[in-house]
């Protein structure tokens, strides 16, 4: 998506672009697959960065804005109500603020003002800094909210949502996370993240784009600093002025074929399994209204790499897409919809034959619905169809190492790499989730291939 | 281009980089950023929208004078006055 954005921006002020796919689909993580007659969401729980009708100011409006597109364009209908759920203690969120800060105040009446000075804290979209961003979240959390557990509970959803780092989080990310979740918000267009994408190759190319999907790139080739081009899978070669990756910061280090392996260590290591289970009721007729639950067991939030097992179901995220508020026009989903997903282990998944994967696809599955159903009410009984998706299927759709769902530990805010018309966007850049992946291109397009044109 | 023509030319840009901002009011002597919500990213794409409909090359060096209409219009006049009305 952020490639697609980019080539927006770079055809509409008539310079000519190519956009390379390796997939037969677009959108990354951020597509679907089809089985059994129904399709299954990849990459969408929520839109995040939502903003309502009008507002001036965040990524949505910015996006909307340098795409020439209208807010209407997006089809975004926002959530219901979202939680927070620790064992005993609940945090209800939606898209005003103000119930989180209710919610605060009466689990945590000691700590809204300490909540209110963590808001006024936040760093701006605009100020992000390389030297700022690396700070450690977890000791900046603790200087300002002296309680464990609404720490914990803070940065549930938040690392959950865009975290690429294990146990701590960069002030950066941490930052830009806040508020897309909470000062901005959750949507998601009915007809899911498809109508997205179509809207934005539509208007790639009107602008006299050129998409090619089946189309992966195995080395951008590189002269006396420069990039030249890039040598495609079939082995042809294409040329270039500038080339903007979305690979991921390693796989594109990779594909230039420098034995320069210094970020080796920055690969990102959290991956995901997610559970969907197809239903005959819809969620709110078993008494289940919310659109995402992030649950945790314990009082300690754990976000690590799974070691001892292929997952770990401590903790996870329900999402229900049935539960936005959608059109009255357009009803509900044709079925209801339970999705959940836990952390899981690239390695294990990666190393098992057929046989076993699909065992412990089926093992898993059960597990992490087990798991889940402590939060929310049990709808195993209603499951009519399901599958799960692994790190194995994020590596498939995404091609980051390690099926990293939010690629390298470190971030690249500029953009630039050691070859100097050699750029990054997307994940590795900076900026997740869909409106932030589409401002990642825009912004590395207008830094790099419109300002110095 | 008269100032005029230049000035309704500008508008007509801000009108496409900013479909929700009422611009019948704005004051050509204040500074566009106190009156608009307008970004770094909008500035770039006045300058882009320049040199896409009229040619007009704005260097890097020169965004200062694009902060108000009317410094925007005197900056553009000589660059601009033999280029033909739309």
């Amino acid at each position: 998506m952020s490639g697609l954005a980019a080539g927006i921006r770079a055809a509409y002020y008539d310079q000519k672009v190519c956009v390379l796919e390796r997939h037969y689909t677009i959108g990354g993580l951020n597509s679907f697959y089809r089985l059994r007659g129904r399709n299954y969401d990849v990459g969408l729980h929520a839109v995040t960065n939502f903003t309502p009708p009008g507002t001036r100011k965040g990524p949505f409006a910015r996006l909307l804005r340098q795409l020439r597109m209208k807010w209407d364009d997006f089809g975004l209908s926002p959530q219901l109500m979202s939680s927070i759920s620790f064992p005993g203690t609940e945090l209800l969120f939606d898209n005003n603020i103000d119930l989180l800060r209710s919610e605060v105040a009466r689990e945590f009446p000691a700590q809204i003002d300490n909540f209110d000075r963590l808001i006024d804290s936040l760093v701006d979209y605009d100020d992000l800094e390389q030297k700022h961003f690396e700070v450690s979240t977890r000791e900046r959390l603790e200087q300002l909210i002296p309680d464990p557990l609404l720490i914990e509970m803070i940065l549930c959803p938040i690392m959950w949502y865009g975290n690429p780092r294990e146990r701590d989080m960069d002030w950066g990310q941490f930052c830009i996370m806040f508020r897309s979740l909470f000062l901005e918000g959750f949507a998601r267009p009915f007809d899911g993240v498809r109508l997205i994408l179509k809207k934005l190759v539509r208007k790639f190319r009107d602008l006299g784009g050129e998409l090619k999907l089946r189309t992966g790139v195995s080395k951008i080739k590189v002269q006396n600093g420069r990039a030249i081009g890039v040598v495609l899978d079939s082995g042809e070669e294409l040329g270039g002025e500038n080339i903007l990756s979305s690979a991921g910061a390693i796989e594109t280090f990779k594909l230039c074929e420098s034995n320069d392996d210094v970020h080796a260590h920055t690969t990102g290591q959290l991956s995901f399994v997610e559970a969907i289970s197809t239903l005959d009721k819809f969620p709110r007729e078993f008494g289940h209204d919310k659109t995402i639950v992030f649950f945790n067991d314990s009082e300690k939030f754990h976000w690590e790499r799974p070691t001892e097992d292929f997952c770990d179901v401590r903790t996870g995220v329900v999402c229900t897409p049935n539960n936005y508020c959608y059109d009255e026009k357009d009803g509900d989903l044709p079925d209801g919809i339970m999705r959940v997903t836990a952390l899981a282990d690239y390695e294990r998944w990666r190393n098992v034959d057929e046989q076993q994967y699909q065992s412990e696809k089926q093992k898993w599955f059960d597990r992490v619905q087990a798991s889940a159903t402590r939060f929310v009410p049990d709808y195993r009984q209603h499951v009519i169809d399901n599958d799960m998706f692994t790190p194995h299927t994020i590596h498939r759709f995404t091609w980051h190492e390690n099926g990293a769902v939010y690629g390298a530990t470190r971030k690249w805010l500029d953009g630039t790499t050691s070859i100097k018309n050699l750029f990054l966007c997307g994940t590795d850049q900076g900026f997740v989730g869909i409106i932030g992946s589409i401002v990642s291109g825009i912004s590395m397009a207008n830094q790099h291939l419109l300002a110095r044109s | 281009m008269t100032p005029a023509e230049i000035r309704a030319a500008v508008i007509d840009i801000l009108e496409t980089i900013a479909p929700d901002e009422d611009l019948s009011n704005l004051d050509d002597a204040k500074e566009f950023r106190d009156q608009m919500e307008l970004d770094s990213m909008d500035f770039l794409d006045i300058v882009m929208e320049l040199r896409k409909r009229y040619r007009v090359q704005v260097p890097e060096e020169d965004y200062e004078n694009l902060v108000s209409m009317a410094s925007t219009v005197s900056y553009l006049e000589p660059k601009m006055a033999e280029t033909p009305a739309e």
